[in-house]
């Protein structure tokens, strides 16, 4: 398998806070990646610097064999790499419609058949065309989530970055969002690189994840070792504990 | 036993530009001296119920019930006066972001005093010690210093255990809990869970936990009601969970990852129509 995204040593430094201190991750080219941690672990840090939405201050970033330097991005860059944000409140527009939305990265990338890509987006997150013309504050959640997708897809990207995609939906809807990235997977081949503090969610999701702790990779390890309990770190462990679900200590 | 709190047909309807909406659709439950959970998804009226009982249902809504009566006090036609001198005191609520439900503008300290002077005629220097033993009481560690930051100072976990500490100082008899952990990490929801869990048995109140997450719930309380589309659809004792008979409630049980289960795809809801009958 070769490399498509190369993280090495990387740093993010805000003001005097190290949001990220020398993380090195290595994703394979259609595998599905997860990044844990708690809030404030880096995790989100490090997907938003791959898409340069971090200042970098050392370290490498390299995706598909491209090395990035800054916090700029070429277009070509943009078709390659998509992401997908954790809120869908916050990620659409709320004054254009989901046509619009969608138009504007094949307008960004003049790519033409806008018609026929629209639709196609729409059908293949199970939305249909009847959603077209509506504003976000019409769509539930899920519904917004799935239109954030889309528009993710809409460019035919090899690499989708997913920053806690679902944290915001309720569990049953969850479960449809997780089903759907899952499918697109499954039919483009893609690479997903995947943040998520619900360990239930990255080990169904993801073959391989890495640890994070104050901005460090802790552990690596794939999600049958973490399944089987074949973890070396105490603060995996806990994380596996916590997410087990609350246990009265007397009981 | 008697009854704290006896809910009957309650029903919160909501005028909107497309006609009258009614987000609870006839709930009624009876609580004792226990810790009921209601879960549902987003728009079941389970929030809708806690305000209800609280008393903070939206001024254009239009909450009403055969019966809603908290400890032979009826809830219903009780004047305004009345209704903020239990709110607060006997009945109290945790919501769900302390990032939004504490005032910004005024130090955590004050805001746990606030709640007590307005309930109980206390001096200034016993509302702080009390306020002080309350903050020791939600395990901040050092209760002096937390007194006197602002919400915005602390992290997401040290203000739930603000708030909770800010809702239980006047001792309330009956606690409702919003989806008091959603907004907070993994690892801090067990310490807050626990906390809660730990000074609701200590103090013998009544909880109403409203929550999605159908496995945490159970895991905390006695007794669940599951709620959809306004309605209680099951009822069930915790420890009775993998039993439950409804569709709905099977479905939220079993759509969640579990670690260590391979299921590819995970099931979804399939929703019926007639659940919502």
């Amino acid at each position: 398998m070769t490399v498509t995204v190369s993280v090495e040593n990387l740093s993010v430094v805000y003001d005097d806070f190290r949001a990220l201190d020398a993380a090195s991750v290595q994703v394979e080219a259609g595998e599905s990646f997860g990044l844990v941690g708690e809030s404030g672990s880096g995790k989100s840090t490090l997907l938003r610097a791959i898409a340069g939405l971090a200042p970098v201050s050392e370290g490498a970033i390299r995706v598909q064999g491209r090395e990035l330097h800054g916090a700029r991005r070429d277009k070509a860059f943009y078709r390659a790499v998509q992401m997908v944000f954790q809120d869908p409140y916050g990620s659409l527009h709320p004054r254009q419609t989901v046509d619009r939305q969608l138009v504007e990265p094949l307008a960004i990338h003049g790519i033409g058949d806008g018609e026929r890509r629209i639709l196609k987006a729409l059908d293949e997150v199970g939305l249909g065309s009847g959603f077209r013309f509506r504003y976000p504050h019409q769509l539930s959640g899920g519904q917004r989530q799935r239109v954030a997708i889309a528009r993710a897809l809409i460019l035919e990207p090899s690499i989708l970055l997913l920053d806690e995609p679902t944290s915001a939906l309720d569990a049953s809807v969850q479960a449809e969002v997780l089903n759907l990235l899952e499918q697109v997977r499954r039919d483009r081949k893609l690479t997903f690189l995947m943040v998520s503090h619900d360990l239930g969610v990255v080990t169904h999701m993801c073959e391989r994840l890495a640890v994070m702790q104050g901005g460090r990779v802790v552990e690596r390890l794939t999600s049958a070792d973490l399944v089987a309990g074949r973890i070396a770190e105490d603060y995996t462990r806990n994380l596996m504990v916590a997410s087990k679900g609350f246990r009265r200590k007397s009981a | 036993m008697s009854a704290l709190l006896t809910v009957e047909d309650l029903r919160v309807r909501f005028p909107t530009r497309t006609g009258v909406v009614e987000a609870v659709r006839g709930v009624s439950f009876t609580l004792g001296r226990e810790r009921l959970g209601i879960v549902g998804e987003s728009g079941s009226g389970k929030s809708q119920t806690g305000r209800a009982i609280m008393g903070l249902t939206p001024p254009h809504a239009d909450a009403s019930a055969k019966q809603l009566a908290f400890d032979g006090i009826d809830l219903i036609s009780a004047p305004p006066k009345l209704r903020r001198d239990l709110r607060g005191k006997r009945i109290a609520m945790i919501l769900q972001d302390p990032k939004y439900s504490l005032n910004p503008v005024m130090s955590i300290g004050r805001q746990i005093v606030e709640t007590l002077r307005r309930h109980e005629r206390v001096s200034r220097a016993e509302a702080r010690e009390r306020a002080l033993d309350m903050l020791a009481a939600v395990q901040i560690r050092d209760p002096a210093r937390v007194f006197d930051l602002y919400p915005h100072e602390v992290s997401g976990g040290m203000g739930q255990r603000a708030m909770i500490a800010m809702m239980l100082v006047a001792g309330p008899e009956l606690l409702i809990a919003d989806e008091p952990t959603s907004a907070l990490d993994v690892t801090v929801q067990l310490e807050v869970l626990s906390i809660l869990d730990k000074l609701v048995a200590e103090r013998g109140m009544g909880l109403i936990f409203v929550s999605h997450d159908l496995r945490l719930v159970s895991s905390f309380c006695d007794r669940v009601l599951v709620m959809y589309a306004g309605r209680i659809v099951e009822e069930i004792a915790a420890s009775e969970l993998a039993n439950a008979r409804h569709p709905y409630t099977q479905g939220l049980l079993n759509c969640m990852p579990v670690i260590g289960a391979d299921r590819h795809p995970l099931p979804v809801l399939d929703r019926k129509p007639e659940w919502a009958l």
